[in-house]
This record gives structure tokens, sequence and C-alpha cells, in this order.
């Protein structure tokens, strides 16, 4: 089934000429109602005017994570606040978080996309959804949400947290279909092993995403449920979940391109990439009101199949991603920048100490530790002093990233010094 | 009226505390007291020793997180029941006892290193009821 085979099904001809359409408008749009985008263009000698097509992505300016923190709050908002109707926002690099702003029609087409996904994974009107993203400053839950009720299915809004009552309200209810993320559902499914509940539920469908996995995860779920689990993609700065998912044949994500065109870009060079090549993968944003964003840089990386699947659709495939350009982790669904992390221990110590970051996955779960070198600034002789520094730091750390760490005060020294960069991170799990 | 202990931060590994001690003995220092407070993550290694300063410079040199703090050693007569008679002027005076440990020599009397919440206070409020506070130069003298 697909929920919009029009856009979906389009000729690669039909396709550019739309993109091109709405580009030209996105453009004249930004320019006139963004200073900053106004500003960039003029710096570069580029007009509105001289955008006709797709053909002249490439003489637009980037965007990234940093303009939109140098514009926090709402500095990027192409639409008058009168017109926004909501505000989702994510983890910024250090202290300040990234705001994103929506229309009443953005939150519309945010609705359709997510539609387009939830029926790539087989999910209708007939079944019963359970949404356990986070609800509330995070896009997962809203977006997957607007979507599930725009299909017309029973929606079920979990939020994560209490997964005792949500596999009590899978049996009860007979959910069908969940949306969450990858590693939660691994925790779910062996919640429900170790009960020996698994023949009890209904569940078909799983739509999951805000991480990454591997094909190998996808197995786990799929055998331990006995259901077809489906990727979802998407960044709150270009909408939310729903900016890209894979269908029944997991040959790629499907991009909804009709309303965010994707680039493939070298990320030294800032060169787009000729077709097929793997790079750092680029959004501009077609029909976005509130927050329209020019040639976004992601920093995932991955490669575009233009290819038709063989699902029946058009819309140009996303490989599984190969990683990332910067150092940005995803803990437990939340994106974690190490400067975050940095930016608290300044607060709190004056200096900062030596620290790294220990990522690991126990039970399908994400775990985080951090080691903190006790030095000068740090160290006491009495041990109450020390259990307080260490809640404080385990406070600071959470109220910074919104996760909670187990802290560790370790020897000077003891950490890892490396000869160029700092190294702060030690991933444990095998995600790519 | 102080004396400096030696704080030593050590992680719950095999053999650290083993290594403090030897740095000090290569040092040519003596340990005359001791007590050694842990958790499940680390220990905190509390030390009277003949040159603390020294101990210090040392032990930081080998990469050890180690401080010297202000201590109370409160003269101890041998005999039953002392230490409370002592800890009672304390208690009544609102002070708390952070952490203390002992040191005892057969010949005279034996000593209760403390650390007191307001050591300033402490100090006076002890004097006043006339409990001796050792020295850093008699900690030397008698118990080196």
């Amino acid at each position: 089934m697909i929920w919009n085979e029009t856009k979906e099904c389009m000729s690669r001809d039909e396709m550019e000429f739309l993109q091109s359409k709405r580009l030209v408008k996105t453009v004249d749009r930004v320019y006139h109602n963004v200073e900053f985008y106004r500003k960039k263009m003029q710096q570069v000698g580029i007009e509105p005017g001289d955008i006709k097509g797709i053909e002249d992505l490439h003489k637009l300016p980037y965007t990234t994570k940093n303009d939109l923190r140098d514009t926090y709050p709402f500095g990027l908002f192409a639409a008058p606040k009168s017109e926004i109707v909501r505000v989702h926002a994510s983890s910024g690099t250090t202290g300040k978080a990234t705001v994103v702003g929506y229309t009443r029609r953005d939150l519309d087409i945010w609705s359709e996309c997510v539609a387009r996904a939830l029926t790539q994974a087989g999910v209708t009107r007939d079944d019963i959804i359970q949404v356990a993203y986070g609800y509330g400053l995070f896009t997962g839950g809203l977006g997957a949400h607007g979507g599930a009720e725009k299909l017309g299915a029973i929606v079920v809004p979990m939020s994560t947290g209490n997964t005792k009552k949500l596999t009590t309200m899978m049996k009860d209810f007979g959910v069908t279909a969940i949306a969450c993320t990858p590693s939660y559902l691994l925790h779910i499914a062996e919640v429900l092993e170790e009960s020996g509940s698994i023949p009890e539920i209904k569940l078909k469908a799983a739509v999951c995403g805000a991480e990454p996995w591997t094909e190998n995860m996808r197995k786990q779920i799929e055998e331990k449920l006995h259901i077809h689990a489906f990727d979802i993609y998407g960044l709150s700065e270009v909408m939310g979940p729903g900016v890209a998912c894979d269908c029944e044949y997991h040959k790629g994500l499907h991009v909804y391109e009709d309303h965010f065109l994707p680039e493939i870009i070298d990320p030294e060079t800032l060169k787009p990439l000729p077709k097929g090549e793997t790079g750092e993968l680029v959004f501009t944003t077609l029909t976005k009101e509130g927050l329209p964003l020019l040639r976004y840089r992601t920093k995932d990386l991955t490669s575009i199949d233009y290819s038709p699947c063989e699902c029946g659709r058009t819309l140009a495939r996303i490989s599984r991603f190969k990683g990332r350009s910067d150092d940005m982790l995803i803990i437990r669904g939340v994106n974690v920048f190490p400067s975050q992390v940095e930016a608290a221990l300044l607060e709190l110590g004056g200096t900062t100490p030596h620290y790294m970051m220990i990522v690991d996955r126990k039970n399908n779960l994400d775990t985080l530790e951090i080691q903190v070198e006790v030095d000068e600034s740090f160290f006491s002789d009495e041990i109450r002093e020390l259990e307080n520094l260490t809640k404080k730091i385990g406070h600071a750390i959470q109220n910074a990233i919104g996760l909670a760490a187990k802290i560790k005060l370790v020897e000077p020294k003891t950490l890892e010094r490396s000869m160029g960069k700092a190294v702060h991170v030690i991933d444990k799990r095998k995600l790519v | 009226m102080f004396i400096k202990q030696l704080s030593v931060f050590i992680e719950n590994q095999e053999g650290r505390l083993e290594q403090v001690l030897e740095v000090l003995k290569q040092e040519g220092i003596n340990i005359i007291s001791l007590s050694l407070a842990d958790t499940s993550e680390y220990g905190l290694l509390r030390l009277i020793t003949s040159d603390p300063a020294a101990g210090q410079a040392a032990l930081k040199k080998q990469g050890f997180s180690a401080m010297l703090t202000d201590v109370l050693a409160v003269r101890l007569a041998h005999q039953v029941g002392r230490l409370q008679e002592i800890l009672s002027f304390v208690c009544k005076a609102g002070l708390n006892v952070e952490y203390m440990y002992a040191l005892s020599n057969k010949e005279g009397d034996a000593s209760i290193i403390c650390k007191i919440s307001n050591g300033d206070e402490a100090a006076v409020l002890l004097k006043s009821k006339e409990v001796e506070l050792f020295s850093q130069e008699d900690i030397l003298r008698i118990f080196c």
C-alpha cells in the first residue's frame, strides 16, 4: 500500500520539475524573510533570481547546527510568530538547545510524511499503535503521533519511561504496531520474553529510529517478536521523524524528496559529489514555512540511489548510514555532544578536568559512564565531599545532556592523553 | 594547634595502595599512623607521617592526587573512658567529628587524630577543657 501514489511514484523528470518549482519559492521566502539567509546570499553575490531550479542548488550557501545556535532561539524563522504554532528543541553542541518552529501547514506536512512511512511499514487505520518515543520537546513522540493520527490508527501515546505499563497495555489492548527506538524495542522484547508473554501479543510491525542500528539488530527484533521492523529517519532541524523510511524491500530509506531535497557532499571540500558516491547528507527543505533551511549539513554519511524501487516508489533512497562526520553520539535516542559535557564540567570546577565518556550497551540499553580525573580543584580528604562532588557532577551532566550518566572519579593521569585532537569518547557499542 | 595529615585518593585497583607506600619508603618517610576509608569505587588514605610536605611532593610527582589537611592530634591518656569524655565536650558544643583514628605508643600517652567540623572552634574548646593538643614537633618527638 502506498499513502500518496502521486508523489511517491512520480517519474524522475516530474519530481525534478516539482523540486525546482518549490526550491525557487523557498529561496525567495528565506531571502525576504530571514536576515541570516539574505546576508549569506549577498555575501556570495546570489539573489533569488539566480536560482532557476535544482541545477542551481550548488550556488546556495550551507547551513549548519552552529548557525541555529548563533540565531537562538527564533532567528532563522521565516514566518511571523503569529503563524508559528509549535516549537521543538533538541541538543545543541554546547549549552544552548537547537530550537525549531512549525506553522500549521508545516505540522500537516509532517503528519503526511510520517503517514507515508507508517504505510510503508504496513500500518493502516485499522491498527492500534503505541508511540513510545519521548513526548515533549523531542520531535520523536509528537512527530510519530501526528502521523499515526493522520493515518487514522488508534494512537496510544506511551512516551518512554514505563515499560511495565507499555507491555501490559500492549497485551490488553491488542496493540499491532509500535514506534520507538530499536534499542528500546529490544529491551521490551527481553522483558516480554522473560515473562513468557510473546505468544500473547498481536504486534505485527515496528517503525524504529532516532538512533543508528545494524541489520543484525533488525533481525534480532524480528525474530524475537515475530514482527516486521522498519527504519525511519529524521532530524528536528529538517522536520523530525519522517524525512525518510524504508519499505518492505529494505534496500535503503525512501526520502520524501518532494519536501526534502537531498544531496551528498564531500565533508572536507564541501563540493557536491557525483550521484551514488558516499559523503555527507545535506537537505534543503522545499515546503517548510516556519523554519525552511537551505543546504543543511546533517553530518550523517551515506549515499543516494535514484533508481526506482521494487515497491513501486521512485523516491530516491539513502543507504544505511556509514557514520558521522562530527563527534555527535546518540545515546538512548538522545543526541549528545562531548562538548556539552565539557561545558558542564567547566562551569562546575572553573577548569576542565580530564574526562572520558564511556558508552556501552548492556541488556540492549545504552549506558553512559563519565570518568573524571581527581585533581587539585576536585579533591577533598572527606568521603562525604567526594560523594557530594560526584552527585553534583551527575546533576550538572544530566541537566546538560538530558541523560543520567554514572560518574566515576579516577586518579590523575589515568585517562588517555592523545597526541593530536583530544579523545573524550570510548564507544564500546558496535553500531556501524 | 593543628598537625598536617597527608590524604591520598586511591582507585580500587590492585597494587595502588602498595605503590603509595613504596613512594613514601623511597623518600625515607616514616608512617606514624594511618587510616584507609573505602567506598565501592575508591579509597581515601589518610596518613600521619614524619614529613608530610615531602610526602605530598613525592606522591604528586608519581601522579597521585595528594593533599595536606589540618587535623587535631588530641592527647589521650591510657585510661578507660577518656575518649568518651573528650568527645562529649565536642558533641555538647554542637560540633561534628568528620573522621578519626588512633595513634598509640606503649610509653606515654596515646593520641587521637581527628577532623572536626569547625577545627578552630574545636581547638579553642578543647583548650578550655584542659585537653592537650599535640603539635607537629610533639608528634615527631614522641612517636617517631
